[in-house]
Parts: structure tokens; sequence; C-alpha cells
């Protein structure tokens, strides 16, 4: 495969680091601030497209920062796969910056500058994961995004922060140091090497137990993909602001937890070398009961964002089930979901903080009738809860599609089963909201019947990703295209 | 220039009897001198490495005597290191720290100046000498001035802090200076690298043995190897702020230097791990040390204590990899040493900005710090993560390679010390960013007022050291490559 050599994915990662002490220095201004911050997220979106022809034309990028040691170095290498995760991430960052300014102006908070500052930090390191070359980088970025988001979720510094601040410690740094750190140094030893290959870095080093427990200590260690039981710290994380929870904790954070592990199985591990041992099955079946039971437990959240919380952590593992059922759909599929999940559900995350800013309501229970009161947002909900269920026109349905082509393709009947009785419980807890949002008697609704909408700034993003999820199922091209190619290189290279 | 060698250590000894005699005639020239001297053994220690880096070993004959008679300077890739630390910390220090030195001791800053710097030659002595008799002669030069410096601490507790230290400080050297005269009577000799042909061959000697084992266990007692370590926290904890901040990173780190130096120059590889067998019984010792100084961190209610304990966890790290047997684990200890120097230094000089303007550094006093003193708390969280072992600082990347060390030699219970010291040190740390972020300093208020802190920094001098060490664990961290390529792996070879 051809390799260019180019400083783009660097400067992909360090435009929003370098803008930080602007972000400091203009604290007192804040549109000057906020000037910058759109800055520095439009260039680095503008970054990456503009490495997305050579992405597409089945080319790869690549850059090494620092030698640490050999086969292990500080490195970037864009491929099909990060492309998708980039893309997805460094476009929604533009997006969630303008909610930000809505919702935290709105709301009047305080620190709004350390918390531009980290937001800014959070993505860099994003950005950074999904270009890592290797296993050393990727948790180079991995554990820098659990520090910088730290101060983002415990933004209020109340008691219930400091509380849920500790769980998220407790969870993603807990499992990464006591997991991922030993496991993969583990690979190094044994192998010599953590660059991320297409047959995986293993050949014939590994036993089927431990090849088990290593596979394992990777899933649980990168407890930001939410497989249960190192779940518990997300729903734990609502207590931050609204576009934490939306951009961090629906696409961001989360997916670089999803995507490390979809990492490993590929680059680490191999297609082949875990078909051969049956661990495929081992992680699907985990990543079902995820599924299954989160997607229980959301039914019961009367909190609108722990409901939603509960949701991701469901369809994170549709990302995790998709590519460890190691066939060519089911991957797609899997891969495919990082960027439909990531539109849909930011969706209806911006629509829970734009009802608390206009209203200050967080339960489902005191939403009835809110449908008469901010129509805009509630059919922005609609559309995103019909991406996450998987329901036709909206981009979820193609990943959704993929993935149970992929069970079908390797007959696997009971995640076919996970899969369509995932979609009714994600129904479930969806549609009754907007129902009792709509259709409601006089007496019933908790509202006037005169439509105020949030501010803007909160109300335009939510329809901007609405209508990007929508218009996803009629023109999913570039993520349909860089998830085959990230399947065709993991599997036919 | 070839006396450089000897201007390393000649330079702070006159700058310090210059020192001492200007306190009669005017003080405050006592400063500048000192500052002086310890900038010529900087740049002296820079063309030293430089050379070595070169030409190889530098071998420099006090006063034309030709060894093993006269006393001989042998410098190679490891001393020209550990030279280049010590007395660049040492000079940072002095000028940082002149202004709490000035708050602190401000009735005889002269002579305190002379001892800091007789102190600093003392250690630089220890690390550039080829000459067993002279090492301890040293040893002792580098305890006597301790000692006195701790006294000048803490006015309740320093002196017996300072006591305490003297009692076991001079067992240890003792035992030391006893090894040294069974290695005299079997070789006649007291040149390292002359004892080391002279004891070639008699592996049975007990006499050898005798000398090996007083000798190591007096430099154990020396650095505070767990369960030697009982003088080290009071004396660190209650001596002046200026010398906490240098001893704390560099004596423990010195005297490691020496263990390695004897292990490797004097009696050898083959003697320790192919004659004696030790290397089972002292890596768990060392494991035990690191466990037992992280607990006992935990245990501590007063931040400079906890950092004292931390030290004790990181001599097991060292000691660890230096007895592990093999490369990689040495690669990582000597590593370690230049790493664990800068991160102790980082968080000393945090630490002293916190007493030059808080005054008592109990956990409890540290309530709203990040808004009061954002700069210093931010090079303080900077050294934490390097202690936890995030990367991109150059904590982990001696982590990475003593775990290594430690899987090739299958010692996994020192795999388990290391990830659970990690994990302690991530719970110790967060426990005070914790009450340094979520409580109030301002006392009166039920409610944390979200308003804008009032900022009191340390001075300007103290602020920028501080910073820039912290800075420099970064850039150790990515470029720990370099360094084990330029500097440990050819010494070691």
């Amino acid at each position: 495969m051809e390799t260019i050599i180019s400083i783009k994915p660097l400067l992909a990662v360090l435009v929003s680091l370098l803008v930080i002490p602007m972000l400091v220095s203009s604290s007192d201004k804040p549109n000057v601030r906020e000037s910058w911050t759109f800055m520095a997220g439009i260039i680095k979106f503008l970054i990456v497209v503009s490495m997305l022809p050579v992405i597409l034309s089945g080319k790869q990028i690549a850059l090494t920062l620092f030698k640490i040691a050999p086969g292990a170095d500080i490195a970037f290498r864009v491929d099909a796969l990060g492309m998708l995760f980039a893309l997805v991430a460094s476009s929604l960052y533009i997006i969630t910056s303008m909610y930000s300014i809505g919702y935290m102006r709105g709301l009047n908070e305080h620190g709004q500058t350390r918390f531009v500052s980290f937001f800014a930090l959070a993505i860099s390191a994003t950005i950074g994961a999904a270009f890592s070359a290797n296993l050393l980088t990727l948790y180079l970025f991995y554990e820098v995004l659990s520090l910088a988001t730290y101060p983002l979720v415990t933004h209020h510094q109340d008691a219930n922060s400091r509380i849920s601040g500790r769980k998220y410690l407790i969870f993603i740094l807990g499992t990464s140091i006591g997991l991922v750190l030993p496991a993969m140094i583990y690979c190094y030893h044994a192998t010599g090497t953590l660059e991320f290959a297409a047959g995986g870095i293993f050949s014939g080093q590994l036993s089927k137990p431990s090849a088990t427990v290593l596979l394992l200590m990777f899933v649980f260690g990168f407890a930001k993909a939410g497989i249960m039981p190192v779940h518990s710290w997300l729903p734990a994380a609502m207590v931050a602001p609204t576009p934490v929870s939306a951009l961090l904790h629906a696409v961001a954070v989360v997916k670089v937890g999803a995507f490390s592990i979809v990492r490993v199985i590929t680059g680490i591990f191999g297609v082949d070398f875990l078909l051969s041992f049956h661990l495929g099955a081992v992680v699907a079946a985990i990543a079902s009961v995820t599924i299954l039971v989160s997607s229980c437990i959301a039914l019961t959240q009367d909190e609108f964002k722990r409901r939603l919380a509960y949701s991701t952590i469901g369809q994170l593992s549709y990302i995790i089930l998709g590519v460890a059922l190691l066939s060519p759909k089911g991957m797609t599929g899997g891969m495919l979901h990082i960027a439909m999940h990531a539109f849909g559900k930011i969706t209806l995350f911006f629509c829970a903080g734009a009802i608390f800013v206009a209203t200050g309501k967080k339960y489902i229970s005191q939403m009835v009738g809110i449908g008469k009161r901010m129509p805009l947002t509630m059919i922005a909900f609609l559309i995103g809860s019909m991406s996450i269920i998987g329901l036709p026109p909206t981009g979820g349905f193609i990943s959704k599609w993929y993935l149970v082509l992929g069970t079908l393709e390797g007959d696997q009947m009971i995640m076919l089963f996970v899969l369509l009785s995932s979609s009714l419980l994600n129904a479930a807890y969806f549609m009754p909201i907007f129902y009792k949002a709509f259709f409601c008697t006089k007496e019933e609704s908790m509202f006037e019947d005169k439509i105020e909408e949030a501010p803007m700034m909160c109300v335009v993003p939510l329809l901007i990703t609405a209508l990007i999820s929508f218009a996803l199922f009629f023109f999913p091209q570039p993520f349909l295209d860089l998830a085959q190619l990230a399947v065709k290189g993991f599997i036919g290279g | 220039m070839e006396h450089y060698a000897a201007l390393i250590v000649v330079a702070p000894f006159i700058t310090a009897l210059f020192a001492g005699l200007f306190v009669w005639i005017e003080e405050r020239l006592s400063y500048p001198i000192v500052l002086a001297g310890l900038a010529v053994s900087v740049y002296s220690a820079i063309q030293v490495l430089i050379q070595v880096m070169a030409v190889g070993t530098l071998q420099y004959k006090f006063a034309g005597w030709p060894p093993p008679i006269g006393i001989e300077y042998r410098i190679d890739l490891l001393n020209a290191m550990v030279l280049c630390l010590v007395s660049g910390i040492a000079f940072l220090n002095l000028i940082a720290s002149y202004r709490s030195v000035q708050q602190e001791i401000s009735d005889r800053t002269g002579s305190y100046f002379t001892v800091y710097n007789l102190f600093v030659t003392g250690l630089l002595g220890v690390t550039i000498t080829g000459d067993l008799f002279n090492l301890y002669v040293l040893i002792e030069i580098t305890s006597l001035t301790s000692y006195a410096q701790i006294a000048l601490g803490d006015k309740d507790r320093g002196p017996l802090a300072s006591l305490n230290y003297i009692f076991i400080g001079v067992i240890g050297a003792s035992f030391y200076l006893l090894g040294v005269g069974y290695l005299y009577m079997y070789t006649g000799s007291l040149n390292m690298a002359d004892v080391a042909v002279l004891i070639k061959g008699s592996q049975g000697s007990s006499t050898v043995l005798t000398a090996f084992i007083l000798c190591i266990l007096g430099i154990w007692i020396k650095m505070a190897l767990f369960p030697f370590h009982v003088w080290l926290p009071n004396a660190y904890t209650y001596s002046p702020v200026i010398f906490s901040r240098v001893v704390a990173p560099l004596m423990t780190k010195v005297m490691v230097y020496v263990m390695i130096r004897l292990m490797i120059t004097v009696f050898g590889y083959d003697y320790i791990f192919n004659t004696l067998h030790l290397s089972e019984a002292v890596v768990w010792l060392a494991t035990l040390a690191i466990l037992a100084g992280g607990v006992m961190a935990l245990a501590q209610k007063n931040l400079k204590k906890m950092l004292t304990y931390i030290i004790v966890c990181e001599i097991g790290y060292m000691v660890g990899g230096a007895w592990m047997g093999n490369q990689l684990g040495m690669t990582g200890a000597i590593l370690h040493i230049l790493n664990d120097a800068l991160m102790t230094f980082a968080l000393f000089l945090a630490v002293g900005n916190m007493v030059y303007r808080i005054e008592k550094v109990d956990i409890t006093d540290l309530k709203g710090l990040f808004g009061k003193m954002p700069w210093t708390m931010g090079g303080f969280v900077l050294a934490a993560l390097s202690i936890i072992g995030v990367p991109p600082t150059c904590g982990f990347f001696s982590k990475w390679y003593l775990i290594l060390g430690a899987m090739e030699k299958g010692a996994y219970h020192f795999v388990a010390a290391l990830v659970i010291s990690s994990l302690i040190c991530a719970v110790l740390f967060f426990k005070v960013f914790e009450i340094c972020f979520f409580e109030s300093g301002s006392h009166g208020h039920e409610h944390s007022s979200h308003g804008p802190v009032a900022i009191e920094e340390a001075p300007v001098s103290m602020l920028i050291i501080s910073g820039l060490v912290s800075l420099s664990l970064i850039v150790a961290g990515v470029y720990s490559g370099t360094i084990v390529n330029t500097i440990i792996l050819p010494f070691l070879k």
C-alpha cells in the first residue's frame, strides 16, 4: 500500500492544542475567544478533509514524530478507519462549539474559558487517537483524553460532580492503567512491535488461553467503550454540561473507546488470528449482553440524559459487535455505526440540552406536551431517535442494515435476534417521549400552548445534525466508502 | 579544555568557601558567588557530557598522580549524565528558591548558601569519583551538610529529624566504609577499576562476599530503600524549602547511581547474577518497597510528607530494575534516575511555591488552590501525571522499560507492583486535586461561590523555573528513545 509522508496529521492534532493559549489570553473577551475556537475547529476540519481524497484513493498518510523504541514510536498513520472517525469528530466539534455558546451563555455557566480550553484539548487528543499508527500512540492520546475530560465532567464543582468525577476516574483511568498498560507491554514483550498491521502482530507467540486473557484485558481495559460491567461511569458522567455529554459522551470519548477496541481487534490480533481461535464470538457475546441489558435499563430511566447514556452504551456495543463478527459486511456495519450513531445521538443530546436551557426540565416525565412548546427541537428529536432505532430514511438504517447482513453472512442467528430485539427496545424507550410530547390532552400538557424555543445558538446546531442524519440515508458515501475501504484493508490486506 | 572534569566539582567548592568568607564582608554577595560557581559547574558538566559522547570514557588524574595511587576521576556516559542532572538541578533550584530562602532563613542566608554549595559539591564528587574511599568521604560531606540544612527547617521537628538522620546515616556510612575496608584488605587497592580487575576470578572468596554485602547494605541505608527508609520522610518534610527541593530529587538518585556503579564497574554483573544469584531476592525486596511506599503515602495528611513516601516507592522501581539482571531492567533503572529526579524536582518546586504562599501544606490547607495558584498547580499536575505514568510524560517511559525488563525475567510480581503503584499514585494525587478543585478556599461561604478567585501566585522567579521543569517532563518523555539510544545503551554495552 502506498504511503505518503505528510505533516498534515500532526497539524490536525496541533491546531486545537495551539489555540489554547489564545483562548486563555482572551478569557475576558468571550466573543474573541469563541471566534478562536471556531477558527481552530474549521481549520482542523479542513485539514482532515484535505486528506480525504488521498485516503479514498487507497493510499495512507504517515508521519513519525519521536522514536521511542523499535516498533513503538510516537507516530501517525491515517488510514480509512482513522479518517472516518476523524471526519466525524472534527465536523461535529464545530457544530458543538456553536451549541456550547448557546448552552453555556444561556445558563450563564462559570469557568467558560476553562471549559473551552479543555474541550479543545480533548478534541485534539481525539484526532490524535484517530490517527495513531500504533498502540503506544493510541494509548498516549487515550490517556490524554481521559484526563482532559475530567475537568469537563466535573465542571460544576459541586458534591455531585465530585462523586461522578471520582467514578469516572476509577473506571477510565483504573482500567487503562490496570489492564491496557500491562496488556500492551506484554504484546510488545512478545512480538517486539506495537504497529497496527493488517494481519495482526502475533505469529504463533500466543496460545488460545493467553490470547483470550489478553483480548479481554483490552476489551474491558478500554472502558470508554462502555462494555458492561465497566459502563457505569457513563451515566454518572451525565452531570457534565450538555455540550460535553453531546460531543464527548456520544461521540469523541466513547467512540475513542470503541475505536481502540476495533484497532486492537483488527490491527493487533488480526482477523484471521481471531477467527482461528474463535475469539470473535467471545467479544460478540459480551457485546450482545451489553446491548440487551443496557437497552432494558434505558427503559427504566426517567432522567433524559441518563436514558440517552444507557442508549449510548448499547449503541457502542453495536460497533464492537459488528467488528467482532469478523465478516466483511458486519465489520463495515460496525465501523459505519461510528459515524451514523454519532450524528443521531448528538442530535438527541442537543435536544436534551435545549430543553434544559429553555425550560429547566431534566426528567422525561416532566416533558409531556413539550412538542407544542418546542416543535423544532422535538422534530429533530424524532429524526435522531429514528436514526438510533435504525429506521429509514435516516443514516442509522444503513449501518444497521450492514450489521444485519453481517450476521446473516456469518449465519449468526443469535446475533441477528439481539440486533432486532434491541431495535425494538430502542423504539420502546424513545418513541413514548416523542408521542407524549405532541399527543396529549390539554389537561395532561405541562406547557402553555406557545412556541418558545431555546436560544438560536442551541436550536440551529441540533437542526443541522438532524438534517445530516437524514441526509446520510441518501448520501452515506464518504463514510460508507471509508468503512468498506477499511474492511478491505483489514481482511484483504 | 581538559580540566572541565575538575571544574565541575572544584567550582562549587571554591565558591562555597568564598561565600562563607563574604558573610563577614558583604553578605549579599554570597548568593551571586554561589550561583556563579554552580553555573560554571553546569557548563563544565555539559561540556564533559559532549566530550564523553564524542570520545568515550574520560580519565582525569588529580594533580597528575597516576592511579591506583592518586585519586582518579573516571567519567563515562552514566556519570556524565548524572553530573549534568545534579549540577543542573542544583543551579535551577538556587534561582527558584532564592525568595524562599529570604523568607525562611533570612537571618543567615550567606552561611546557608555556603552549606548548600558544599552539599552540591559532595553530590557531584560522589558521582564523578573513581575511587572507593574518596566516595566514602564525599558521601559523608553530603550527609554532614544535609544534617545541618535539615536542622535549619521546621523549628520544632527539624532538629529531631536531623538527629534521626544522623544516627541512621552514620550506620549506613559505617557499613559502606567497612565494606571498602574488606575490599582493601583483599586487593590492596581503592581505585574502582583497579579493584574490579583484582577481584575478578575470586568468586568464592568470602572476603569479597562480605565486602559486597556491607557496601550494598550501606548504600541501601543511605538511599532509604525500604525497610531502611525510616529516616527519610521526616528529614525531607521538615527541612527548609530550598533544601527539600534539592535533596529529594538528587540524594536518593545519586545513591542509586552509586549502587549501579558498584554493581557494574566494581563487582561486575557476572559476580552478582551468576555467582550469588541475588536477583530474585532483591527484586522481591524492591516489590515490597514499592507497595509499602505507596501504602504509607496513602496514610499521610501532609502533602510534603506524602511526596517523601512516593520517593520511597520510586526507589523500589530503580532498585528492582537494576537487579533484574537484564539489559531492559537496567535501562529502565538508569532512565528512571533521570526521570525521577526531574519529576520529583518538579513536584517539590510546586510544593515550594505553595509553601511560599500558604505556609502549611496539610492536604486540607490546599482548598481552592487551582483558582489561587493556577500556574503552580499546572506544574504540579504535570509532575503528578508523570509520577502516575501517563504518557507522554517521562514517568511513563521508564516504567515501560522496567515492565519490559520484568516481563523478560518473568518477574510478574514486580509488574504487578508497578501497575498497583501507578494506581495508588493516581488515587493519591487525585485526592489532592479534588480538594484543590472542589473545595473553596474562602471561608464563611457554605457553597463555593463561583466568582473569580483572587490569584495569589508565587514570585515569577519561582514560577518560571517550576513551569520549565514541568514542561521538561514532556520533553524528556518524547525524547526518551533518544536518551536510551545515545546514552544508556552505549553505556551498557
